[in-house]
């Protein structure tokens, strides 16, 4: 065999090796029972035609690879930007494992979550036995301040109601009576990741700010919800960042991720690390606004803070040149801070950024897929960039959505050949990719599927990325974050025009030195 | 919302009557000017059928399962109105044997309350499937749904069992929460100390009989015509009964009590006072005599 221990072979060498060729070619033939290579070439050509893509939308009853996840995904996301928080999944244990390694392949840290190991007798007999325990263990071995519950599709189909159970386990003394247990019923077969980040923040606002004895007295104060974001670690760093610069200190981030998911390896392991406090969780009642990053990632929480008397103001993934001057002008007029100048002198460059290589990018074809927000900050700073957006896909999106992404598109030039898809997956995106081909693709990992199928040039810009490091410790949001942004569509447009120019002698009259 | 919304939820054994109960009760509540939002939880969706006076009106369910998911609904295709503009929903659920009907209330009910249904109402009344047989059926005596249950029940065993049963589900959930046992509500059977039986087992339940029910005929009138007593007889006796039945509801907004349900043997043992049930040696010495009869005949 060509392994040896003196020299271990890589599986990607290994498998190369003649023993494992012919080994292989074996298995093929003997065992497999594959159609003619003809046959499944004839198929493969015919998903790539108009013909399938018309059946391919008409699907009505399956959904491949959905540019989406489910609720509880998302309540783990926002109850681990609270500090000392322990985020516990009432329903079966296989189902936070997925939240967990879901969240730890993105952000490569680990991910703490606990469930309340929900079995085929919990199934028949409630889930309440499960819940007093399960609190009572998270609150002995954990210690956290807080827990927040959330459930899976287990739980909600046999209608455990999290509000009694909870009751009714602190009864029993699982955790002290005033022991800060809010929680949020997130079923995973309704809405998406985005909802249940939704029902988990308005579920912790509601447990403090509707308190017995909690009245509202306005302050100055700001509060602002990032939503779910993959670049949160990032992200919520430059717009700390950015209030430094402006000199605003009177505010509080709502589920604050940038600690938890980007710990120092120093010796010191942090099962909890930054986050909201819970004294800032109660003190944010009072404040005189709420500004949510991501519309769609807060539609029930900002109707509530509406209700409690705050002014609220929604965006949409601010991304690129006009989402930053909004974003920053509407904190400006709230706090009454100026824009510094170093601020502004950031804009500028990003200005010059895009002038010096609006030549590459100007006019480039992109479809662009990923959570409902993302799809519009992203598809906004593109036709900023004098590039089409033209597939702009959100498994997620619904029909209000898509005729947000329409308006969008309609108040540009460079919108004239895009269309909102909502409610489809990335199976039908590859339809459209092989009939209306686009120069380069615009969403997570799951993408690298399509862009093998489709020679499309793929560009991680969302959540999530497995497969690719590091990339959410660098902002996306701000002038900055824009700027780093721009640098990655920039870099796979100049790798891919060196690709498409290297052969000797025959395409290399353009393998420039100086793109 | 100029005064506190009020919700009730009807419970009972299947074939108790419940959904003719509450119909008559609530179109009498409609008679004094209350506004009324009827919400069906039973998957055979005949809970506002005399309201209609349609067949099964379109269940939330049904039509969510047409256009592909719920929130692809629209609050006016599911909401439907009906006599002295009652407003009727019916959550609908699968066919018999398949799937799950307890999902299908939760589902149903977090549709019309995201939706806007419960605004601009003065009542909201569940009339909810058979017994609590799991959690979806309990969804109505949750936090901040139903206030008060009233439990539709006669002097027949199987239904002092649901009822007794009906309050071990109210229980559980009235210790954590603000759900309380509205009543017991008896609809004749013409069983033997019907009034007696039903009155004694209000109490050892900590409740009280709200109102007796008495057995008419006209009530099957009005079904065969798709209306309410009150609609198709509004001079008779039977519509005064049921506007009774309403007031005294009315009137016992926040009189509701946590219940105190009792265990099987405690049910037997009253069934038998009450000479519904007999003990073990009543059965025996009644079986000896019919053989001796038997075998003098023989």
């Amino acid at each position: 065999m060509p392994q040896s221990a003196e020299k271990i072979i890589d599986h990607m060498d290994l498998f190369r090796q003649p023993e494992y060729v012919d080994l292989l070619a074996r298995k093929r033939a003997e065992f497999e029972n594959k159609h003619p290579d003809a046959e499944i070439e004839r198929v493969a050509e015919w998903t790539k035609t108009e013909e399938y893509q018309e059946k391919n939308f008409a699907r009505e009853a399956l959904v491949v690879n959905p540019a989406k996840a489910c609720q509880p995904l998302g309540a783990v996301f926002a109850s681990q930007g609270f500090a000392d928080t322990m985020s516990f999944v009432h329903g079966s244990q296989g189902c936070v494992a997925y939240y967990r390694t879901h969240l730890a392949r993105h952000f490569k840290e680990p991910n703490s979550a606990v469930s309340s190991s929900m079995t085929e007798d919990a199934a028949v007999f409630g889930g309440l036995n499960n819940m007093i325990d399960g609190l009572a263990n998270t609150y002995a071995l954990y210690k956290p301040k807080m827990i927040v519950v959330s459930t899976t599709c287990m739980a909600e189909v046999i209608g455990d109601d999290l509000h009694s159970f909870i009751g009714n386990s602190k009864k029993k003394g699982s955790v002290p009576e005033d022991f800060p247990v809010p929680f949020a019923h997130t079923p995973a077969f309704v809405g998406s990741h985005v909802v249940g980040y939704d029902n988990m923040i308005k579920g912790i606002l509601n447990y403090f700010w509707n308190a017995e004895g909690v009245t509202r007295t306005e302050t100055s104060s700001i509060n602002l919800i990032p939503g779910f974001d993959g670049y949160s670690v990032g992200n919520i760093r430059e717009i700390k960042r950015l209030f430094g610069l402006m000199g605003v200190e009177d505010y509080t981030i709502i589920s604050d991720t940038s600690e938890v998911y980007d710990t120092p390896t120093d010796g010191q392991y942090r099962m909890y690390a930054g986050g909201t406090t819970i004294e800032e969780t109660k003190e944010a009642l009072n404040a005189k606004a709420t500004i949510s990053m991501q519309q769609y990632c807060t539609t029930q929480t900002l109707a509530y803070a509406e209700e409690k008397g705050q002014e609220v103001f929604n965006f949409n993934y601010p991304l690129g040149i006009q989402g930053t001057d909004e974003f920053l002008m509407r904190v400006s007029a709230l706090t009454g801070k100026l824009i510094p100048e170093e601020i502004k002198k950031e804009r500028g460059r990003l200005v010059d950024a895009i002038g010096d290589s609006h030549a590459h990018i100007h006019g480039k074809r992109f479809a662009v897929y990923g959570d409902p927000d993302f799809c519009l900050g992203m598809s906004r700073f593109l036709m900023e960039l004098g590039a089409e957006p033209v597939h702009i896909l959100s498994t997620g999106g619904t029909k209000k959505w898509a005729k947000q992404v329409q308006k969008l598109l309609d108040g540009s030039p460079f919108g004239k050949s895009g269309t909102p898809y909502g409610g489809k997956d990335l199976w039908h995106l590859r339809s459209l990719l092989f009939t209306n081909p686009v120069d380069y693709l615009i969403g997570n990992s799951y993408g690298k599927f399509l862009e093998r199928d489709t020679k499309t040039p793929l560009i991680r810009l969302t959540y999530p990325i497995f497969d690719r490091h590091h990339h959410h410790r660098f902002p996306t949001w701000g002038y900055q974050g824009a700027l780093t942004v721009l640098v990655k569509l920039l870099d796979k447009i100049l790798d891919d025009m060196d690709v498409r120019t290297n052969i000797i002698g025959e395409t290399d009259y353009s393998f420039d030195l100086v793109r | 919302m100029s005064k506190a919304l009020r919700q009730i939820a009807f419970y009972g054994k299947g074939g108790i009557g419940k959904s003719t109960t509450s119909q008559n009760t609530l179109a009498a509540l409609a008679e004094l000017g209350q506004r009324i939002l009827i919400v069906g939880c039973d998957p055979k969706a005949d809970s506002t059928r005399l309201i209609l006076h349609a067949k099964a009106q379109n269940t939330v369910l049904h039509l969510a399962a047409e256009a592909g998911s719920v929130e692809d609904l629209e609050l006016e295709d599911v909401l439907k109105v009906g006599y002295r503009d009652i407003k009727c929903t019916e959550s609908g659920g699968p066919e018999p044997g398949v799937g799950c009907a307890g999902r299908g209330v939760i589902t149903a009910i977090n549709f019309l309350e995201e939706n806007g249904a419960y605004e601009d109402v003065d009542y909201v009344s569940y009339d909810v499937l058979g017994d609590v047989v799991c959690g979806g059926f309990a969804m109505p005596i949750r936090e901040n749904k139903a206030q008060e249950i009233y439990i539709v029940m006669s002097g027949e065993m199987m239904a002092l069992y649901a009822a007794n049963n009906i309050s071990r589900g109210i229980l559980k959930y009235a210790n954590s929460g603000g759900v309380r046992l509205g009543g017991l509500i008896c609809n004749e059977r013409q069983t033997d100390r019907e009034l007696d039986l039903a009155d004694a087992m209000a109490k050892r339940l900590g409740s009280k009989l709200i109102h007796f029910v008495p057995r008419a005929n006209i009530v099957q009138h009005a079904e065969l015509r798709r209306m309410t007593v009150i609609e198709y007889a509004p001079e008779s006796e039977q519509a005064e009964e049921y506007r009774q039945l309403a007031r005294k509801i009315h009137a016992n907004s926040g009189q509701g009590v946590i219940p105190t349900p009792i265990t099987m043997d405690e049910l037997e043992e009253m069934l038998m006072d009450f000479g519904i049930m007999k003990t073990e040696e009543q059965q025996l010495a009644e079986l000896a005599a019919k053989e001796a009869k038997l075998a003098v005949n023989a």
